[in-house]
């Protein structure tokens, strides 16, 4: 028997990470099968109906009132759950207990704390717009990182930051390295002289944590959002990062990472970069190299190629660097030992812009591949709920991440879609990153190691085979411990490679070996 | 060097708006940051935020916000004579009665409002027992009107009759007045409900006796400078609402000496000064209307978002804002969360009642709590909620006091100048210190607490201020 509890707060905003952990230990109480806390919005209320718990008093909901859904298979459980989810709210309201409370607005918090600097803005993409104008006007920097926000509020917003001649990072910017502090999701990667703008979150992390890895380092790390240089945004935010970069004296080399820019945008960047006097590599991804080349600037093939020449310029060594050789005789062992009918890899990505850069590796090997993310319609998976022939996840889209964290943040998001892939008889590869660095997950390994010997042990029992390739994003300064989340993962039975290019490469040559490449045709 | 350069040249200070997890990331590192407790401005209503967008950083309403708030500091109200209501009060026609709150007629009177009404009557000998004086005052031949709205203010019931003797406060720099009558002490008294005869008699003696001496006392000194005494009374442990006994002893030691060279003598002499004594509130009704002297002096400026009055009347909530001048905003009046005297209970508390809330409007009361660390028991709380009281009122205030301070906020001036803006943005309240009285007349004060005005009245006038300006640019 199940015994369902829905009950709203009206007025009681919380926020998701709050939410969350107020969840996750109701969900600890043995016998509670589902606890959702969210906020009325229309997206909760949709999450709330798909877990059968939108009743009519939840409908109700404003996106300002709290709504609490528990299910539990005991009556008494139900009402323990009941009773410790009103106790953990009350505990999160009252947290206080100082004599000085804490802020309520932007304003009141730049009245106690003056000498702020840099505002970081997480709110719901609704208000977020209005903060960052506030903040903008009193004269801050800004660091968007909330998403939803109207291309014509950011555009307004941008020309406010130009006219202020503040640095506003965002909307949607969920990565900076400022003065060497790590913002948002962000690796701890040494001071250096490589200044980096980014319109990619993941794809930043990725070759800021490589220039660490190769004994480099970073001066400053602007992340610019992703519409920056979209034609309407026209690289508002680029451009000024790249002034500033330019008149930095402790920037010596620069690097661009975004998607291919809308063209006249291009031009408009490139001429930038040409113009500024300073060693530049650039890495559109997916986009023309010669575009770059041709102002005489040096384009990145992929992201860890671009951190590689990045490091050369800074270290004064010669251009263009070697790709490091695909390890044939991994793949080889590999492909060996599967069955005949494994064929698809499988891609569960946390880093949208991982997920990208897999796709334009693995593309030209495997052939087409279906993505929820897909840049084609006609590669568009039909249900990202079920995968087909090779597929590409992008797990942190908003299909996935609605009314749950993010899969940096919560890897065991991933560990369902894990076991399903394996399951597939015909799945022959699955391809993975772990993201570490602050804002991500302590101890991914720790979660998703024991998930990939179980998927590789139910592929064995099965009598297949189940290759696992992982790229493993971070530095021997983060938190997370870098080593040792190699040395869990990999005596979990799977191949990580330090950069995501290597590990979509990998993938492509165990495919190829197993198929012959192209579909298998 | 650009902003962007000169940023990469200073240590970083983040302030973190939004998500925890940020926060809690960068104070792993070590990282400056603060974290801001963000609630959705408004609670996300978004015609309240369209009205707030329309005022915040209006030019037209800076500027009448900083007249308004310079009024009230520049104001010095002088205590300066006494006199009898009737006589004194503008407007204050034949049959009036002027009551505590927000506009009120008697169906809607709560029992100590009723009780004092009552009391009120008999004392002005309109009637000759509690029956008749019912039947008169429901019989619609008395004018009830609002203190607020005749430059008085009062306590609990606030009531006041024509007979009735009233301090006259005088703000010279603007040349507004202010009235209040004299506290009678705690107990039976009229402004819980009362109507004894004990009352009653008492009532007489201050207006036969007290008052005239009184009278002589304040006109001898050449006016009293309340503010001198408030700033001080805020060093000796007062808020200047539920506590006096700092400022009462203060006013004794003023005024004395006038009463003995004003020739004020024996029983006279020694029943005021016993009066004043025996009654630590007696200095209420002089913080009271020196606070509604400063807010008034600021009331009626165009654009301005400041708020110039909160008050109860037992039954509703009622503010005024200062660019709203013939407008009030009432809202029911809420219970008071507080601690109960021993044999009493919630069930027994009087919705919320009274002018005195005008002293957290000008800037005391419960706004200089972390200066009354000796009444926080009384009202409920703990030292570190004193302070938290005070500290979190800077952020719904225009500015901070010039002439009080408190000295353990390292003489930061009081939180002063509540608008509606930053209350309806943050959805913090006004924090008030308030009695409770019980709701049958006459049986006095039950306990103490704190409690917010309702938010519907913040809310309403801060659309209806809104909707006045949109009118006026026609935007």
């Amino acid at each position: 028997m199940i015994f369902n509890r829905v009950f709203i707060k009206p007025n009681a905003y919380f926020d998701s990470v709050v939410l969350m952990a107020v969840s996750r230990s109701l969900k600890e109480l043995a016998g509670v099968e589902e606890a959702v806390l969210a906020m009325g919005t229309e997206m909760n209320k949709e999450l709330l109906a798909r877990v059968g718990l939108a009743t009519a008093e939840a409908l109700q909901a404003t996106p300002n009132d709290l709504m609490v859904g528990i299910k539990a298979n005991e009556a008494h459980v139900l009402e323990e759950a009941v009773a410790l989810a009103g106790q953990k709210l009350k505990g999160q309201a009252q947290e206080t207990g100082s004599e000085t409370a804490k802020p309520r607005s932007l304003a009141g918090g730049l009245m106690s704390y003056p000498e702020t600097n840099l505002v970081l803005i997480s709110v719901p993409g609704l208000y977020a717009a209005r903060e960052a104008r506030r903040a903008l006007e009193a004269g801050r920097h800004v660091m968007l990182f909330s998403d939803n926000v109207p291309l014509e509020e950011e555009i307004a917003l941008k020309d406010l930051a130009s006219q202020r001649g503040l640095l506003l990072m965002g909307p949607d910017c969920g990565t900076a390295i400022i003065n060497g502090v790590p913002l948002g999701f962000a690796n701890a990667v040494r001071q250096g002289s490589i200044g980096v703008v980014g319109a990619s979150g993941t794809g930043t992390q990725e070759v800021t944590s490589i220039i660490h890895r190769l004994g480099a380092g970073v001066s400053q790390v602007i992340g610019t959002g992703g519409r920056d240089l979209s034609g309407a945004v026209a690289g508002r935010t680029t451009l000024a990062a790249l002034e500033a970069l330019g008149a930095d004296p402790a920037t010596r080399v620069i690097v661009v990472i975004s998607k291919p820019p809308a063209r006249e945008v291009a031009r408009r960047v490139l001429d930038k970069l040409a113009g500024l006097g300073k060693p530049v590599v650039v890495h559109f991804l997916g986009g023309d190299q010669q575009e770059i080349e041709k102002r005489g600037l040096i384009a990145g093939r992929n992201l860890a190629d671009t951190a590689r020449k990045a490091v050369s310029l800074a270290q004064g060594l010669s251009i263009p660097v070697a790709e490091p050789p695909v390890p044939k005789q991994a793949a080889q062992r590999e492909a060996a030992a599967m069955a005949p009918f494994q064929r698809w890899v499988r891609g569960l990505f946390g880093g949208g812009t991982l997920c990208d850069e897999a796709m334009f590796l693995l593309g030209p090997v495997t052939g087409g591949i279906f993505s929820n993310v897909a840049v084609d319609s006609r590669w568009q998976l039909p249900d990202p709920l079920v995968s087909k022939e090779h597929t590409m996840l992008d797990m942190g889209d908003d299909f996935f991440t609605v009314g749950r964290p993010h899969p940096m943040i919560e890897p065991v998001l991933r560990v369902s879609r894990l076991f399903q892939e394996a399951a597939d008889p015909e799945v022959a590869v699955v391809l993975m990153d772990v993201v570490l660095g602050y804002g991500s997950h302590r101890d991914p390994a720790g979660v998703l190691a024991p998930a990939i010997a179980e998927a590789k042990e139910t592929a064995r029992l099965a009598g297949r085979y189940l290759s696992l390739v992982v790229s493993l994003c971070g530095t021997d300064q983060d938190p997370q411990n870098l080593a040792e989340q190699e040395r869990q993962l990999a005596e979990a039975g799977a191949l990580v490679l330090p950069t995501n290019a290597e590990a979509a490469l990998l993938a492509a040559e165990i495919i190829t070996q197993r198929t012959g490449g192209r579909n298998g045709e | 060097m650009s902003e962007i350069n000169k940023l990469f040249n200073q240590p970083l200070q983040v302030l973190n708006l939004g998500t925890t997890h940020f926060y809690h990331e960068l104070k792993t590192q070590g990282a400056r940051v603060a974290h801001v407790d963000w609630q959705p401005p408004a609670r996300g209503d978004a015609r309240l935020l369209a009205a707030l967008d329309i005022l915040t950083g209006r030019p037209e309403v800076q500027s009448a916000n900083e007249e308004a708030f310079a009024r009230m500091m520049a104001s010095r109200p002088m205590l300066t004579d006494m006199g009898l209501a009737g006589q004194v009060i503008p407007g204050m026609g034949e049959r009036t009665l002027l009551h505590a709150g927000p506009p009120l007629t008697w169906d809607r009177m709560s029992g100590p409002m009723r009780g004092a009404v009552i009391g009120a009557i008999l004392y002005e000998g309109w009637a000759k027992e509690p029956q008749a004086a019912e039947t008169l005052a429901s019989s619609g031949q008395i004018s009830f009107r609002p203190c607020h709205e005749h430059q008085a203010v009062g306590p609990m019931a606030g009531l006041i009759s024509p007979s009735m003797p009233v301090f006259i406060i005088e703000n010279p720099v603007y040349g507004n007045r202010a009235y209040c009558t004299i506290n009678e002490g705690l107990g039976k008294v009229l402004r819980y409900g009362a109507y004894s005869p004990e009352v009653l008699e008492r009532l007489r003696w201050m207006a036969e006796v007290l008052a005239p001496a009184l009278a002589l006392g304040i006109r001898a000194s050449g006016g009293i400078d309340l503010k001198a005494l408030i700033a001080q009374s805020l060093h000796m442990g007062d808020e200047c609402h539920n506590r006096n006994k700092a400022g009462t002893s203060l006013f004794i030691r003023t005024i004395a000496p006038h009463l003995v060279r004003a020739g004020v003598t024996g029983d006279a002499l020694a029943g005021a000064l016993e009066f004043m004594d025996r009654n630590d509130h007696f200095f209420l009704n002089l913080s009271m209307p020196f606070c509604k002297a400063v807010t008034d002096a600021a009331h009626g400026i165009a654009n301005c978002t400041l708020v110039t009055a909160m008050c109860r009347n037992g039954t509703d909530f009622g503010i005024r804002v200062s660019g709203l001048p013939d407008r009030w905003f009432t809202a029911p009046a809420e219970k008071i969360k507080g601690l109960y005297f021993p044999g009493y209970s919630e069930e027994d508390a009087n919705p919320d009642i009274g002018d005195s809330a005008i002293t957290e409007t000008a800037g005391i009361g419960g706004f200089a709590m972390a200066g009354a660390a000796a009444i926080v028991k009384f009202v409920g709380g703990t030292v570190s909620d004193a302070f938290r009281y005070t500290n979190s009122m800077y952020e719904i205030t225009w500015g901070e006091n010039l002439g009080f301070n408190i000295p353990y906020l390292n003489f930061r001036g009081t939180p002063t100048g509540i608008d509606i803006t930053k209350v309806v943005n943050t959805g913090l309240l006004p924090i008030i210190n308030t009695g409770i009285a019980h709701r049958e007349p006459g049986v006095g004060q039950v306990g103490a607490g704190l409690v917010h005005p309702p938010r519907r009245c913040f809310e309403e006038a801060l659309l209806a201020l809104a909707a006045q300006i949109k009118e006026d640019n026609k935007c």
